[in-house]
């Protein structure tokens, strides 16, 4: 589609998307966000779907996302992105909607919303961070975090006789008849990406057929809250997150 | 009075909460998102039933908390949009109205009083006065709010409350009480279509190459900007004060000024034919919008009569807005029942002449 371009006799291959916008990330290091991101506008830029998508940003760290995101944007409260993207959906039939959610604000704040948007079959697509962290606020329990992990409200290691045990929220809302799409994917590896890009593609591709929610978990990083570089955090999430929230789709559309 | 526009006005017996519905849809509302509470019900079953036959959407939210939410992205979204409920219902929603207040959007929002604090009593309160109209949630801000006193203005101010907010890009709230919303009265309902939609060039409708991205926020995180977007609310509070509306009664050759508003105002104007009657020259001023509040109307008042007695179906709360209008030029009384209880038109009398009484003996 696109074409090619050279610059002092080489082909250029890897540019920014033009969704995106000419702010640089304030993400940290090795953070997920930023791939999510720009994998998310790729697939915009792409589809040629920028006029008809209207995003929803979270509270946390991704509460900027339209800072970034070249499209028209609405700021959520705490929990309440997929009501707001519910809201914008019932206006707008005809466009693409999508919300972008963290653990905290997409399985515990929101929870109620969460569960709801889906039952209803909300015609949107809803993207999950799962980071198992707090990141914003400074590293605390979430209801994603692992069993003796340690956050900043968990110092001695989450315990589920007074913490309650990692949600599954993802599983759970596969049982809805109102999800049509459920994967879980990473961003930790090339082709983790890859994958992440395709299914985005496709839940974009089922929104238009108007039959129910496409949900994508990403189970991703946070070097900052984990006190730990980059590379330790991705290792890190392959041995502990992976056994919990293990990658692949859950739940996919009935052949018809 | 019966209104007739090219004899197509019918006058009907509805309730309070159904007029207001008939209403709305009669404005074009283009989505109505709530969730059910005594005493306003009938507005939500009214919109289930009548929407899939008309024109709009609506939606049986999961909360109060989802509700205004669903507001909130369907007015950024450029949709003509309301929710209501009634006092716990609307506690629940400060948070979504306070975020609609600061990212500056137009909906309506009509609370149906029920008596409180807490889960309280499902009869008519007027104990939201101070939350409808010093902001509600956190932050500096206000809502337009206007109280009906009949259900004639239950239908009529859903028009008004519509214009005033897409004006001013702002929420505006309809502070009726259980009673308005559940008695039946004749009204004539406001002709469908009358009310022009204004153009949205700031609406979330997906980005067109021609122009930059709208973003509905209401985060600013350098503290400049936030004061900014503060000094531009507040800008817009002050051009807000022309649009006073306020209702006098009898007040001509009124010594005494009686001030309620809604349901009370009702009763207020039966005290006043009770204690003329008696020789008691009372007249009643009752504040149509509550915000703005008729400030200049209550102090120029307080300069012709010998003392105010506001009524109201709360503990005191418009009360100490009278106070401040007045300045301490004539003395303010306040009567109140609380709890969901209605003040009788005969114990407002009473009050007045006990009050006639007393101060004729302190004046000896």
């Amino acid at each position: 589609m696109q074409e090619t371009i050279q610059i002092n006799g080489y082909e250029l291959v890897y540019k920014k998307p033009s969704t995106l916008t000419e702010k640089p990330f304030h993400y940290c290091p090795g953070c997920g966000h930023s791939v999510v991101h720009r994998v998310l506008m790729e697939v915009i830029e792409e589809m040629g779907i920028q006029e008809r998508t209207i995003g929803v940003a979270p509270v946390g760290c991704s509460v900027f996302a339209y800072d970034y995101m070249d499209i028209d944007m609405q700021e959520a409260a705490h929990g309440r992105a997929t009501a707001v993207a519910t809201g914008i959906k019932r206006i707008h039939p005809d466009k693409f909607v999508f919300s972008y959610q963290g653990d905290g604000d997409l399985a515990a704040i929101g929870t109620a919303e969460t569960i709801h948007a889906v039952n209803r079959g909300e015609n949107i697509l809803m993207i999950f961070i799962n980071n198992a962290i707090y990141g914003m606020t400074g590293g605390q329990m979430a209801p994603t975090t692992l069993l003796e992990q340690v956050t900043s409200t968990t110092p001695y290691g989450r315990k589920h006789e007074a913490m309650g045990y990692p949600l599954k929220i993802t599983d759970l809302l596969a049982n809805l008849p109102g999800a049509y799409f459920v994967t879980r994917q990473a961003v930790h590896s090339v082709n983790a990406v890859r994958k992440l890009k395709k299914a985005i593609e496709k839940s974009f591709e089922y929104q238009k057929l108007n039959r129910g929610t496409s949900f994508i978990e990403v189970v991703s990083n946070c070097p900052s809250g984990w006190k730990m570089t980059p590379v330790e955090s991705n290792k890190w999430l392959e041995e502990n997150m992976f056994p919990m929230y293990p990658l692949g789709d859950i739940k996919l559309p009935k052949e018809k | 009075m019966e209104q007739k526009t090219n004899g197509k006005r019918e006058a009907r017996l509805m309730k309070g909460n159904e007029a207001l519905a008939e209403a709305a849809i009669r404005a074009d509302i283009d989505a109505y998102f709530g969730y059910p509470i005594t005493p306003q019900s009938e507005i939500l079953e009214y919109f289930t039933a009548e929407m899939p036959k008309r024109h709009g959407i609506v939606l049986q939210a999961e909360s109060e908390v989802a509700a205004i939410n669903m507001v909130y992205g369907a007015a950024g979204a450029g949709g003509r949009v309301m929710t209501s409920s009634s006092s716990p219902g609307i506690s629940l929603m400060q948070e979504g109205i306070s975020y609609i207040a600061s990212a500056q959007l137009p909906c309506l929002i009509v609370n149906v009083n029920r008596g409180g604090p807490g889960l309280g009593t499902i009869q008519p309160s007027q104990g939201d006065y101070f939350q409808a109209t010093k902001g509600g949630g956190h932050g500096d801000y206000h809502l337009i709010v206007l109280a009906p006193a009949s259900v004639q203005e239950m239908a009529d101010f859903v028009f008004d409350a519509i214009r005033l907010a897409e004006k001013y890009r702002t929420p505006a709230m309809i502070l009726a009480d259980g009673a308005l919303g559940q008695m039946m009265e004749k009204v004539v309902l406001p002709e469908e279509g009358s009310l022009p939609k204004p153009e949205k060039p700031w609406a979330t409708v997906g980005k067109p190459a021609y122009r930059k991205r709208n973003i509905i926020t209401s985060l600013f995180i350098e503290p400049e900007k936030m004061e900014g977007i503060n000094f531009q609310l507040q800008d817009k509070y002050t051009a807000m004060q022309e649009e006073v509306r306020y209702e006098e009664i009898a007040l001509d050759d009124a010594e005494i000024a009686l001030v309620a508003f809604g349901l009370s105002a009702r009763v207020c104007q039966k005290a006043v034919d009770i204690a003329r009657e008696k020789g008691i020259r009372v007249g009643l001023l009752r504040p149509i919008t509550l915000y703005p509040f008729p400030k200049k109307a209550i102090s120029s008042l307080a300069d012709k009569v010998n003392f105010l007695l506001v009524v109201e179906m709360n503990a005191g709360q418009m009360v100490e807005d009278v106070e401040l209008a007045v300045n301490g030029k004539k003395p303010v009384y306040f009567k109140g029942r609380m709890g969901g209880m209605i003040p009788t038109p005969e114990e407002v009398v009473d009050r007045l002449e006990s009050l006639i009484e007393k101060l004729s003996i302190s004046e000896v």
